[in-house]
């Protein structure tokens, strides 16, 4: 355990070792410490976070509560100004995030494609820059239209002739084109259609069961985090203020900022647990 | 579709342009029989009509002659003579003993004779005429003021204006004054402009060359030099000495023009050339019939012809200087570009710097390089050079300061290394803004190479100066209309060129 209970503010959000999935070789991400103000601002507190092999950790949060900044920096987007994020047992520095990057998928709203590139392009591009055959590339690429149900046409088109739920679906191709242990999505279905979105949650949770990637998302929405999430936390104001099931936020809610984020929400079942967080 | 890095499509976009000028048939038809004579000529009436009397000459005695008019100043016309590039040209002694040979011990005749030995030349007997330096007046003002020679010029009110080359060289103005004790401050006037500021009333006194047709015309006395300040200008021809054996019959003939043109005959020339419009071909071809009896108007190609060839010399030269120019822009400033916009804090003083190049006015940057870089292609292509930064600078920098951050972060999360980042997404991305910037530098080059006119490096300049010099219309467009012509031209082919370079994906349209 880190020394860190000298700082009164920092939250510990480290699950039970008895209740992980798979705990035996340590969390495959670990944030200690970590805190970033800007202009004098926390805009996240310190606090402390791991995230184990397989499963699925939903940040969610109102606007600015410090889920996008904590996500981001996993991935060395957001340097801390204190503590440490280690990925599968390796600090991430920078010798060490263009390798940690490439075994980390990231999915951003909209899919974040190069709109030069044509969809296939998009998602060899890392591959080929590394050097892979070109039947390699195009029996993963084919492997991963497979996974994500996208149309074998869209492949060969540009972003801009695509639809939404098109193109995230080759954002998430192109995130584990490379087979990465942990993939990050931040508010992936936000610019969707209700209709696409629904489609593409079940695709989505359908592939993280099956490919058994440790997950973080970050949304804004209720219904979505206990529909994804094995653990759910909730940041308000720069620091996670809960963490636990969506029942235990909707149930047990740790104070009224959580009483009041989960009852601002509409979904089916948030009185009785059930629907779609029930699965 | 495959991801060929796009500056390496640019640089191969650039190279096959410069390799297009390069190759293209050299546009120059030698007719004729007979060894060759290469004839050059200074940029100014007296020197062209002169070339042309050496091309009939040439013509004369059996040779095919290239007269290859106004190729520039004093020193570019003979660094190409010492070159071998041509094989002669009229010089004046003055201009040979104080400024080609300046440095060296002169002290008799023999002694020039042996520094031009020492460079394989030979000059040729004295063509007749002195075209030494004066001063003159109107005749009337004059006798108004009862002046007849310079040194009566001292202590009198009256307004002189004089070249700026008069102004600075030792045997100009500065020994004038020194040496008759004159405290007036001349003003400085383009020489075409004194006559009319004379006309006017405005000037009284003008520095002229003792042949200008101007003299008779505005009916103008010219000062005696009472104290011999000004020296001898005789005209005479430098020849590459090899050519006694590769056109012996040429060397032959040359002995004829000893002393056969008077100065009262080049000032009438000249009067032709300046005053009535005639060309200075048919002012040499007349001068050769009326004084030896020859012929030699047939020699010269059609009207059409030279026009044709004219214009196809001055097209590659033309371009030659672009391509060059442009290519060395884009190596420079896509790079710089791509700095500035990696160091926002140098950015603003990097694209100042640029752009202020670019207000500089091209005279003023000649002035600059001229000493540093001689006179040529250098000091032409050098600044095209810099006037091509700025729109590549900028569009480099502004392509990639309008990438979104969303896809310049997908990029860096996806673990592309800097590197691969900028040749696979930033500049891609960016291409159609840098191309655009390639565009705009390559119209501004056509434009701005008519310079090239100005000092010796070729292109349509000459035509254009020449048009100017010689107030022919029809001259001034023969360099204009296709200057013109040739940036719609670029600009087109930059059009085909975006098609090819900038990825479908991004004018898919969307």
């Amino acid at each position: 355990m880190p020394a860190m209970t000298t700082q009164p503010r920092s939250t510990r959000c480290i699950p039970d070792r008895a209740a992980a999935p798979s705990p035996a070789d340590g969390p495959m991400i670990a944030l200690d410490d970590v805190a970033k103000a800007y202009g004098g601002r926390w805009v996240l507190e310190p606090t402390t976070i791991a995230v184990f092999r397989g499963t699925t950790t939903v940040l969610i949060g109102p606007s600015g509560c410090g889920k996008s900044t904590l996500l981001r920096m996993i991935v060395g987007l957001v340097a801390p100004d204190r503590g440490t994020v280690t990925i599968a047992g390796r600090r991430l520095d920078a010798g060490s995030v263009s390798d940690l990057r490439r075994r980390i998928g990231y999915v951003i709203q909209d899919g974040g494609l190069f709109p030069h590139l044509t969809g296939r392009d998009n998602v060899g591009l890392l591959a080929r820059h590394l050097g892979w055959e070109p039947p390699r590339i195009t029996a993963r690429i084919t492997e991963l239209a497979d996974l994500t149900r996208l149309p074998a046409a869209a492949l060969d088109r540009f972003p801009s002739q695509l639809s939404g739920g098109q193109r995230q679906r080759l954002g998430i191709m192109r995130a584990l084109m490379l087979d990465p242990a942990a993939l990050l999505l931040d508010e992936p279905m936000a610019a969707l259609d209700p209709l696409v979105r629904y489609d593409l949650q079940e695709d989505l949770r359908r592939i993280f069961r099956a490919t058994g990637k440790t997950v973080v998302m970050v949304t804004h929405d209720m219904g979505e985090a206990g529909f994804f999430g094995d653990e759910v936390l909730l940041l308000g104001a720069g620091r996670v203020v809960q963490r636990g099931t969506l029942d235990d936020l909707i149930h047990a809610p740790a104070d009224e900022f959580v009483r009041r984020f989960v009852s601002a929400q509409r979904f089916p079942g948030l009185s009785g647990g059930e629907g779609r967080n029930a699965s | 579709m495959k991801i060929l890095p796009v500056p390496t499509r640019i640089l191969a976009g650039a190279l096959v342009v410069a390799m297009m000028t390069l190759t293209a048939p050299v546009a120059v038809a030698a007719p004729a029989a007979g060894p060759v004579v290469r004839i050059g000529s200074k940029p100014f009436t007296e020197g062209i009509v002169l070339g042309e009397v050496l091309a009939g000459v040439a013509r004369q005695a059996g040779c095919a002659a290239e007269h290859r008019a106004a190729l520039g100043g004093t020193q570019i016309v003979f660094a190409a003579l010492e070159r071998g590039e041509i094989d002669c040209y009229v010089e004046y002694s003055g201009t040979l003993e104080r400024e080609i040979l300046r440095g060296e011990t002169l002290r008799d005749p023999e002694d020039v004779a042996a520094a031009l030995a020492r460079r394989g030349l030979c000059r040729s007997t004295p063509l007749g005429f002195d075209n030494t330096y004066a001063l003159g007046m109107k005749e009337t003002v004059a006798a108004g003021a009862g002046i007849e020679a310079i040194s009566d010029l001292a202590g009198r009110d009256l307004a002189i204006a004089v070249s700026d080359e008069f102004v600075r060289r030792a045997d100009g103005w500065p020994a004038i004054r020194d040496a008759y004790g004159l405290r007036q401050t001349p003003r400085v006037l383009d020489h075409a402009l004194a006559y009319r500021g004379l006309e006017s009333g405005h000037v009284a006194v003008t520095d002229l060359y003792a042949t200008d047709p101007e003299v008779r015309a505005h009916e103008l006395r010219i000062l005696r030099d009472d104290r011999g300040v000004f020296r001898e200008y005789k005209a005479f021809v430098l020849y590459r000495a090899d050519l006694a054996t590769r056109a012996p019959q040429f060397v032959t003939a040359l002995v004829q023009l000893a002393g056969a043109i008077e100065p009262a005959v080049m000032r009438e020339m000249n009067a032709r050339v300046r005053l009535d419009g005639e060309p200075e071909s048919a002012v040499a071809a007349r001068f050769l019939r009326e004084r030896f009896g020859w012929d030699v108007v047939a020699a010269e190609p059609a009207a059409a012809v030279r026009v044709a060839r004219d214009v196809g010399r001055a097209t590659l030269e033309h371009l030659a200087l672009v391509a060059a120019a442009l290519a060395a822009a884009i190596a420079v400033a896509v790079p710089l570009g791509i700095y500035a916009q990696r160091r926002p804090r140098l950015a603003g003083g990097i694209l100042g710097a640029v752009g202020i190049l670019q207000t500089i006015p091209s005279m003023a940057v000649l002035v600059f390089l001229v000493p540093l870089l001689g006179l040529g292609w250098k000091p032409a292509v050098v600044a095209l050079f810099l006037y091509g930064l700025l729109p590549i600078v900028r569009g480099t920098f502004n392509g990639l300061a309008g990438i979104p951050p969303h896809l310049r972060e997908s990029a860096e999360v996806l673990g592309l290394d800097g590197r691969a980042r900028l040749l696979r997404v930033e500049l891609p991305l960016a291409s159609r803004s840098i191309l655009a910037g390639i565009k705009t530098a390559a119209v501004i080059a056509v434009g701005t190479a008519t310079i090239g006119g100005l000092i010796g490096a070729g292109g349509y300049g000459e035509a254009i100066l020449a048009g100017i010099r010689r107030a022919d219309a029809g001259l001034l467009m023969q360099g204009a209309v296709p200057a013109a012509v040739l940036a719609l031209l670029i600009q087109a082919a930059c059009d085909v060129l975006e098609r090819f370079l900038v990825p479908a994906g991004l004018r898919a349209g969307g």
